[in-house]
This record gives C-alpha cells, structure tokens and sequence, in this order.
C-alpha cells in the first residue's frame, strides 16, 4: 500500500492506446469555470462578451442564482453590435466604466471573449489593454477567451490563469508556486503541510486579491494542483519557471507523491517528510479504507468533463480498489497527467474527444457500476439502471490533499450506496428483469 | 450590448429544445459548439427527464470554423437520421452558428432524407426562449398540418404545453378534464406528448385550446386563417377564468356548460374566517404574461389581496400588460432586468411576492414572502405530486401556495397576542417553515433607520419592536415617511400611532 511515486513501476497505462473521437461533445465551455473563479478571486469581476446563451449557461450550470449580486456578468451582443465593430468597443468601455463606478471594489476585470465575440473578431485583447490604460493601476482589465469554439469546462481556468502569466511581477527569488483554483480551506490546509515541511516561500495562483499576485522568474518552481492547466504550465515555463512533475494530490498516494516531488526538489529530509505527513497520511488512509469496502471491485466509467479524470482514475483504482472500464477525457495531456497514467493498472479503455452517442452505447454493453459523467447524462443514464456520479460536484467540492481524500472516496461510494438503500429504486426492477 | 446578469428567458433555440423535447418521434440538429449542450441539463435536471433532449449538437470547434462546419452540420443530419429514425427533423442554428451563416435549412434539405426536414430561422440577438418555442410550433404545424376530417364528436386541440413548461404536465390533466365534462373530445394535444404524425391530425378538431399563448399563439393563429379553426381566448387559471373558459368553449361549441365543482375548495377557503387576514394585503405580480394576467384576478377577485404592482419580463406582451395595469390601477413594469424588479419590489413594499424563482431571491433578500406562480422554473416547480395551475383543482392548488409563504391567520392572531411569550416571540417566525424557535434575547439588532434627519426616541424604539415582525419593517417605514411629511424629526410614541391612524386601510 505504502508505494512512493518514484518507486512506483513505470507503465501501467502510458502506452495504453488512445481512442480518439471527434463527434459530438457532450461538455460546458470554459465559461462555465468563471463560478468557481469568481469566488476564488474577491475582488475580480467577471465580464462576458457575449451572447444569451452565454448568460444563460452561466445562470444554468450550477444553478447559481444564489448569489445575490454575483461578481460576473454577460455583456449580450445585439443586432447593433453585430453591424458595426466600433460601437461594440464603445459599449464595451461604456459597460465597464458603469460596472466599476458601481462595484468600487473591483479590482481585476476579465473581459471574457465567447464564441459569438471571437467569430465576429472583436479584439478584446486591445479592449483590456485601453481599459487598462483608462481604469489603471487601480483596476486591472486582462482578457481571455471561454468560448465553447476553443475550450472544454475546465480550461476557461487554464485560460484564465494562463493570461494572469504575464502580469506576474518578475522575481529572482526561489519560490514554490502552487497553481490552481483550490477552495480556501483547502488550500490552507496545502500551504500548512508545506510550511511544516519547511519549504518557503511558498505563493499561490490564482491570488485571493490583485495587491497578492506572486511573482515569477528563472527561480520559480510550480506545482499544478489541477492536470486542466497545460496553457499556464507552458506560459509560467516560458517565464523560466520550472515544473514539478507528479501525480495529483487526490487521496493519500496521489497527496503523497505530489508533496514528495516538492520535497525532493526543496531538500526535505526524509524523516521530516515522515514526521509531517504521517498522521495525516494515516487519517486519508483511514478515511478511504471505510469507503473502500462498497467501491472495491466495482466497475467505473468515465465520460469526458473536467480533465481530472484520469487523476481519478488513479485514485479510484489505486487506492480503493475499483475498476476501471473506460475512462474518457476531454483532453488527454501527457505531459501534465503521465505520472498519473503510470499508475493506473492496464486494462481500461481510454479515450479521448468524445462522439457522445458512441460512447453511450458502450457504456451500455459494459454495464459498470459507476458512470461519472456530466449533468446532462445523470438522469438518462441512471433511468436506464446506471447508477451515476455527476463531475461537476468534482470541481466545485474541496477533493484535494489528505483530510479530503474521504470525501472524495465517499462522493463515488453515495450513489451506491444510495441504490443499495432505496428498496424502490428502479434499477431494482431492472436488475430482476436482467436476471430472468 | 446590455450587461446581463440573470436572465429571465434562455435564448430561441432554447426555446425550440422545449418544443423538441415535449414532443415524440421529432429530432432537432442544431448547429452550435460544445457549451451549448448545457441545455440539456435544464430537461433532465430541473425537470427531472429520464431521456436526453433529442437533440445534436454539432459542437463545432474553433478549427472546423471556415473549413467544413458545413460538412459538420451535414454529417451530423445523417447520423442523427439513422440512428434515432425520427418521423421528422427540425434543423437550425444557436447564436454562433448563426453568425457563421452555414444554412442549416438548405444543407438539410440538400440531404434528401425520406422525413419532413423542418428549418427554424431564430433570430439570436433579437429574440428569446417563448418566441423560439413559439416559432418553432408554429412552423411544425405550418409544415405538418395539412386538411384532415373533423372528428365526428365534437373536439379540441389543447396547444401550449412544451417541456419545462411552468406545470404543463399537470395542467393538460385538467383541461382534458374541464372538456371532457362538456362532452369535448380532445384530439390531440401539442406539442407536449405529440408525435409530428399527430399534428397532421390537428385539423380534425373542432377548435384549439390555447393554453398558452406564449409557446402557442403564432400556431392558433395559423390554425384559424388556414382550417377555420377557433381558439379559446380565455386561459383557465383561476376559478372565475375557469367558469369563463367553460361558458367561452360552450359558446364556441354549442353544448352546455356543464362543470363538476364537486372538488373545488378555494372559495370555500378564501371565505372561511381563517382567511381574514389575508383581506387586502398588498401583492406584486410578476412572470411571463398568462400567468401574471391570470394571477392578478385571483389575487384581487378570489383571495382579496390588493394588487400593489405588476408586470412581465416577455416584452411582447407589452401591450395588453400595459392595459391589465391600468384596470388594476398601477403602472406595468415590463422589463427584462431582474434589477428593474427588485427596485419597483423594493419600492412598492408589497407584503407578498407573486413571481418566479428571480423573485424568490429578491424577496429572500428583502425579507419578503414570495410565491412562485411562473417561469423561469426551478427543480421545486416540478413536484413529485399532482400541482396544477389549471382548472378547479389548479385554484385549490394555487390557494395553498400563495398562503403559504405567510404565517397563517390564527398564527397572526396569536403572534399578536402573545408577542412577549418566548415561543411565540417574532423571531421565531411562522411555524410551519422549519427551524426551531428560538429564545429572545435581549440584545436586539438595530435596524438602520431610513434617513439621519429622523430619529426614534427611545420609548417609540421599544413601542416598535412590540409590532410583530411580518409588519414591523414596513411600519418603521411608514412611520418614518409620515415624519418626514409633517417636517416631524423626532419620533415618539404618539408619532408612531398617529403614522399608524394615517396608513391605516
Ligand atoms: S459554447 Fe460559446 S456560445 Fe455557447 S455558452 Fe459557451 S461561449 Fe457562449
């Protein structure tokens, strides 16, 4: 059980091969991630360019009208705009010249390009840099696309982040830079486990405020907590920063190897190591095995969504026994996520892309226990007896590091256990139909 | 470009969805990127659906653009085709297809598939989820409603009701109801629950019901100019519009007006004493414009409620809002800014919120009572039990919700009574929304008063929190405005009751 990332035997899935599909995608555009970014970010607001739809994914994707006056916001294109490019700029510094006069305490503004605002070209890139110039240095107006054309759910983060690069501050200094949305609870615990291990000083992207946005420089090393941000790896990498490659830390083994890649790289000995990260280990360890026992040996497929799949994957199979049958990405990068693969046993499926009616009816030969899919699936799947675990919840919920590693076993183990529960529910009815 | 934060409307092609996926055997292929596919959550989520909307997505990306979306769209009509063989296709395009100009109507149509291939034009930056579903029936019927024998026995088409319809499932129960009562025949109802095959039958009705003008309007209209057919004007929501819709079909049909009341409780309800307290307490309406048009008669004629404001978010009923406003009394508040709501709510202190789930959170924040009478919909307004809206059993039904949100009549008495005793202190709130009571302590908030030229001496302060909560803030207004009227800056006890004397009704 107690195997380390570099003693870890190197295959399992790398060489596995990939199905590609191209058909319809069954996914959110990277708009979708402005609700958790929003919340991460306090005093940054988010403004969309673009169309009804747009506000209406972001009123509809987590069904986040709670929010009394969120700090985001669709700028709708209408038959006016769509005439003429020189008014939609004028509108455009209009709209933002009234959100800030509103909101004084917006300090960051994304101007949020969208499918309709990019095939249109309206060049939102210069719109944030004469913003800038006009609300500057208070305010600071920075661009990026979310558009369904060019990013899938989670990399509207990675394309958030990726633009926050270059306004980082340059530094010489040796820093470690954790990089990623986490939740705040979460990420303090992060930074807690860091700073008992003695590595310091440790910053964080995305920063909770503007005045805290850490630097970057040949110095830098960084540590992804998401495998979603391929773009803001290879943008921090072109600052000169270097990338600590390792499984993600979800569970004990993936929390483990992550922490153990920036030990390896800051020195830490190994007893410290122990020391620090035993009791929390021997916690996550404790936590998993109690889910373990209704998830070992069930059967798990994925449908592509956030990215995080094959780090859950990983998780799922290493550390509580599942299965996996099939497991779908939106994104398979390498690069980010080959510690990960390594680790899981060879055998699933793995694909990439989707052509969503294909891949529901494999899920229908296989029969697994699990699907993890997305909200639009849910329903129609467990209505044909499959039980299902939305992955939504995956990117809004603290997942991440020791004392969540329970958590995250428990959020795949509640839907089967829900069907164990529920004497009326009609996989039952179906399941006894299959047996006759 | 207007800055939006909620919506109260989806865009058009969201609007076809709802057609779409009401309906059976019809498949919608929409050219549109891989974000779009989030409406689909709205149907098997909010709405609880055990099927995918039967709709594909070309999800076109970034690469594809200027290449082959064309070749996309075309491909995915085939595959869409041989795998779900509907009886006919809509084809069309979301906001971004529809700048890339790809011509879903005649890419389709150049397939030659053996089905009717039904194109949608649905203006993105001009129009809205009702007129997209209203279009979109319109056109089907257009295309699929050819002449048919009328039925020998007298019958109706029911036509409205599309997927997350704001309690369509149930209201079809009741109308079908109401007509069969008569000896009315139902023919076909659409396009909740009908094949493209039944709307070729459409014109075998004697008349349509429209249920809902908002999704159906443009439909009826058509049915009337090209089969003679007439449509119902009344919507049956509500006693008194029920009554009118049953004498409105028997005038259209020449058969009796026959009803069976035996189960219609509200005005029973509303005369009973317990009701007394709901007697001309003040109510803002607000929703698409069937539903806020049906509600203020019940608010004003069967619960005796007085309709302190009202209006609609769907602009293209401007017109007859305008004119319900002015019989009631009050300025219509047509807008589509959820903003623009809260203000005219914030202002009018109404003492209950008639609207949808927007304005359960503008009352939620202003600590108004809300009661949700239309869409936007929300999981909760598509419950497990039989709800309508429609019909008797709608009224009774309708009663309930709206009397619910308040503390119920006897509580308000003895809110009043024993507003010292712990249990029933203010705080504790009505006693049938969870919670527990808790103990007053003494260390109370203070609310801000109003404005700094007025202040509340001590004694009017404590005269104040003895006025129960429901009511307390609007007293502390009322008191306030009234100071300030009579150029008065200190408030005391008897500027309390004299403020009382003058807003009392
Ligand atoms: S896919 Fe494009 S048009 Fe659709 S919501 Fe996302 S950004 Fe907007």
């Amino acid at each position: 059980m107690t195997v380390l990332a570099h003693s870890a035997p190197k295959k399992g899935c790398s060489d596995a091969p990939v199905l590609k599909e191209r058909g319809q995608h069954e996914v959110f555009c990277g708009l979708t991630g402005i609700i958790w970014l929003h919340r991460k970010m306090q005093d940054a607001f988010f403004l969309v360019v673009g169309s009804r739809t747009c506000a209406h994914l972001l009123q509809s994707a987590a069904g986040v009208m709670i929010f009394a006056e969120p700090r985001f916001g669709t700028a709708i294109l209408e038959e006016q705009d769509l005439a003429g490019l020189a008014d939609a700029h004028e509108e455009l510094d209009r709209e933002v010249a009234k959100l800030l006069s509103r909101r004084p305490d917006i300090r960051q503004v994304f101007l949020v390009g969208s499918c309709p605002s990019e095939v249109i070209k309206l060049d939102l890139a210069r719109a944030a840099e004469r913003l800038s110039e006009v609300h500057g240095p208070r305010v600071r107006v920075i661009n990026y696309s979310g558009s369904g054309i060019e990013t899938t759910f989670t990399q509207g983060e990675d394309a958030c982040l990726a633009a926050l690069v270059p306004q980082m501050p340059e530094t010489e200094a040796r820093e470690l830079l954790i990089v990623g949305a986490l939740p705040d609870v979460v990420e303090d615990q992060a930074l807690s486990l860091l700073e008992r291990l003695g590595v310091a000083p440790v910053r964080v992207l995305p920063a909770r405020s503007a005045d805290e946005m850490p630097g970057v420089g040949p110095n830098t090393v960084f540590a992804l907590t998401q495998p979603f941000l391929g773009d803001t790896a290879a943008a921090l990498a072109r600052r000169g920063a270097h990338h600590l490659r390792a499984s993600f830390p979800f569970g004990d083994m993936g929390t483990t190897a992550w922490l153990q890649a920036i030990a390896d790289e800051f020195g830490v000995g190994a007893d410290r190591f122990e020391s620090v990260t035993a009791a929390p280990r021997a916690r996550a360890r404790a936590a998993i095995a109690r889910q373990r026992e209704r998830l070992a040996g069930k059967r798990v497929f994925f449908f592509p969504d956030s990215q995080l799949e094959i780090p859950l994957a990983r998780f799922l199979t290493e550390e509580c026994g599942m299965e996996a049958v099939e497991i779908g990405t939106p994104f398979l990068h390498r690069g980010l996520v080959g510690p990960d693969l390594e680790r899981i046993a060879a055998g699933p499926r793995i694909s990439e892309g989707q052509d969503v009616d294909l891949q529901l009816d494999r899920a229908r030969m296989d029969r697994p226990d699990l699907s993890v899919c997305g909200l639009g699936l849910a329903n129609p799947l467990e209505a044909e007896g499959l039980t299902t675990k939305w992955a939504i919840e995956l990117v809004f919920t603290p997942v991440h590091f020791y004392e969540q590693a329970g958590d995250l076993a428990e959020l795949f183990a509640r839907p089967l256990r829900r069907r164990d529960l529920l004497e009326t529910h009609p996989s039952r009815a179906l399941r006894v139909e299959a047996a006759e | 470009m207007k800055l939006s934060i909620w919506t109260y409307e989806g865009p058009p092609h969201v609007g076809a969805m709802r057609v779409a996926t009401g309906m059976k055997g019809l498949h919608y292929v929409l050219h549109a990127p891989q974000g779009d596919t989030y409406a689909d959550l709205l149907f098997t989520m909010i709405e609880r659906r055990n099927h995918r909307p039967p709709v594909t997505y070309t999800t076109f990306q970034a690469r594809d653009l200027g290449s082959d979306t064309a070749e996309l769209f075309a491909q995915a009509c085939r595959q869409a085709y041989e795998r779900f063989q509907p009886e006919a296709m809509i084809v069309g395009a979301s906001c971004t297809a529809e700048l890339i100009q790809d011509d879903p109507g005649g890419l389709a149509e150049a397939i030659g598939l053996p089905i009717p291939v039904i194109p949608l034009e649905l203006p993105s930056y001009q129009r809205k989820e009702n007129f997209g579903a209203d279009e979109t029936f319109f056109q089907l019927v257009r295309h699929l409603a050819g002449p048919a024998e009328q039925t020998e026995r007298v019958s109706a088409n029911i036509l409205g009701p599309t997927g997350l319809g704001f309690r369509h499932r149930d209201d079809i129960e009741e109308v079908t109801a109401l007509l069969n009562e008569m000896g009315v025949d139902v023919n076909v109802v659409a396009p909740m629950g009908a094949a493209p095959s039944d709307l070729s039958r459409l014109a075998a009705a004697h008349f349509n019901v429209l249920l809902y003008p908002e999704t159906a309007e443009a439909a009826a209209r058509w049915l009337e100019r090209t089969h003679g057919q007439p449509f119902t004007k009344t919507v049956p929501i509500g006693v008194g519009a029920t009554h009118d819709f049953v004498a409105e079909v028997a005038g259209i049909t020449g058969l009796p007006a026959r009803k069976d009341e035996s189960r219609l409780r509200q005005p029973w309800y509303a005369a009973s004493v317990d009701s007394t307290y709901l007697t001309g307490k003040r109510v803002f309406i607000f929703g698409d414009a069937t539903h806020v048009t049906s509600a203020a008669r019940i608010a004003r004629d069967e619960m005796g409620f007085e309709v302190a404001g009202l209006g609609c978010y769907n602009r293209e009923f401007a017109r007859p809002i305008r004119a319900l406003a002015r019989n009631y009394g009050v300025e219509a508040v047509i807008t589509d800014d959820y903003l623009d709501v809260e203000a005219a709510i914030a202002e009018l202190q109404p003492e209950l919120i008639l609207g949808t789930q927007m304005e359960r959170h503008i009352g939620k924040r202003l600590g108004i009572p809300c009661a949700v009478i239309s869409a936007p919909v929300h999981v909760q307004d598509f419950p497990a039990r039989y709800s309508p809206q429609a019909g008797w059993e709608g009224a009774n039904v309708i009663f309930d919700t709206w009397v619910h949100p308040l503390v119920m009549g006897l509580e308000e008495h003895l809110l009043t009574m024993f507003r010292e005793d712990f249990e029933f202190h203010d705080a504790a709130g009505a006693s049938h929304h969870g919670g527990k009571a808790v103990e007053r302590t003494e260390l109370e908030v203070e609310e801000a008063p109003a404005s700094a030229d007025v202040i509340w001496l001590a004694d009017a302060e404590k005269e104040l929190k003895k006025v129960p909560f429901f009511v307390r803030g609007k007293a502390r207004r009322n008191t306030e405005a009234f100071a300030a009227e009579q150029g008065v800056h200190e408030i005391s006890i008897e500027t309390l009751y004299e403020a009382k004397a003058h807003y009392a009704r």
